[in-house]
């Protein structure tokens, strides 16, 4: 994976690449692209189904996400030893805990929430 | 004891003897890479916290009635602008241009800005609507989120404009090009972020 192109740069920091020209215009074009789609989707209300839409919309910007590791930040598993990409994989899964735990969890207390006052008034 | 084994003839040595020098800055890129990483758990609490008061609106407006998805496209048009401009100043940092460099600055730093004011004026049109942080659980996670961003680009502008200064008064010395490469991480990272922005908050709020 050693295998991009340091563009003339020293090599005092170990890896840090910065990718090509190439590189960068191809990340654009996708991002643009990637952006451009789920704000249309949403935008022109293409798709009815609205749990439709936000599943695909998330899933564009998960590939966006991944497209900007890869062509902006040069993320690959040989830069700093490794150590960036473990960093990377361990700050995923604790967001990934964090955001799917908060939001299931909260969810679970919203729906089995002892009903409001007024709505046990119109219990039988 | 191994504090007994220093005795007064021989100094205090307080690293590995064989130990190898390391070049000034090594670490600087993981340092920061990790410091980055940092950031992200901040925005993924905050995103939590949107994510679960983001349906609560106090019988206030909900993001149907305030977000301006045009104006929200444009913005991020500018932040990924903002992005290729900057990589084109590291590509010409590493031919050694200074001025060519310094100019994809200025561009980068305009594109932020102009982010930067869109959307000021959109919080200015927000608030003047009666859609303050105060409102509901709803505007104040949205304020938080989008606002901490905010001020993540406006710190990332404010450290462009210090390397400017560093540029054009040492030249692409060796530490001037591995702070650039830090802002470089900083603003890509800034652009991810967003990406989790417009999809959760503004998206994802407008189909809620």
């Amino acid at each position: 994976m050693s295998a991009h192109d340091h563009a003339g740069h020293d090599h005092a920091h170990g890896g840090a690449a910065h990718g090509s020209l190439r590189g960068y215009l191809i990340g654009f074009f996708l991002s643009v692209i990637l952006t451009a789609i789920p704000f249309w989707l949403v935008m022109d209300g293409v798709i009815d189904n609205k749990q439709a839409t936000a599943v695909i919309v998330m899933a564009f910007a998960v590939v966006q996400i991944i497209v900007h590791m890869i062509f902006f930040l040069h993320m690959n598993p040989a830069s700093e030893g490794g150590w960036s990409m473990l960093a990377l994989i361990f700050t995923v899964i604790l967001v990934v805990i964090v955001l799917s735990g908060s939001l299931w969890v909260m969810y679970h207390l919203n729906a089995n929430m002892m009903p409001a006052v007024h709505e046990m008034r119109q219990m039988p | 004891m191994a504090s007994t084994a220093i005795t007064a003839d021989t100094a205090a040595v307080f690293h590995l003897e064989e130990e190898h020098a390391h070049a000034e800055g090594g670490s600087t890129m993981l340092g920061f890479w990790l410091y980055l990483m940092s950031d992200c758990l901040i925005f993924a609490m905050l995103f939590a916290a949107f994510g679960v008061l983001g349906g609560n609106y106090a019988a206030g407006p909900a993001p149907k009635d305030l977000f301006d998805l045009g104006l929200v496209a444009v913005n991020t048009t500018m932040l990924l602008l903002s992005s290729i401009t900057y990589g084109f100043a590291m590509l010409t940092m590493d031919k050694g241009r200074v001025g060519a460099t310094q100019g994809w600055l200025a561009v980068t730093m305009l594109f932020g800005l102009a982010f930067l004011s869109i959307e000021l004026s959109e919080f200015a049109h927000m608030i003047h609507e009666g859609a303050t942080p105060q409102r509901s659980a709803f505007l104040s996670s949205f304020f938080t989120l989008v606002g901490t961003h905010g001020l993540h680009v406006t710190f990332g502008i404010v450290w462009m404009v210090t390397l400017m200064v560093q540029v054009a008064r040492h030249g692409l010395i060796e530490a001037n090009r591995r702070r650039l490469m830090c802002l470089s991480m900083f603003w890509h990272f800034l652009d991810v972020v967003w990406i989790g922005v417009f999809t959760f908050v503004y998206l994802m709020g407008t189909l809620r």
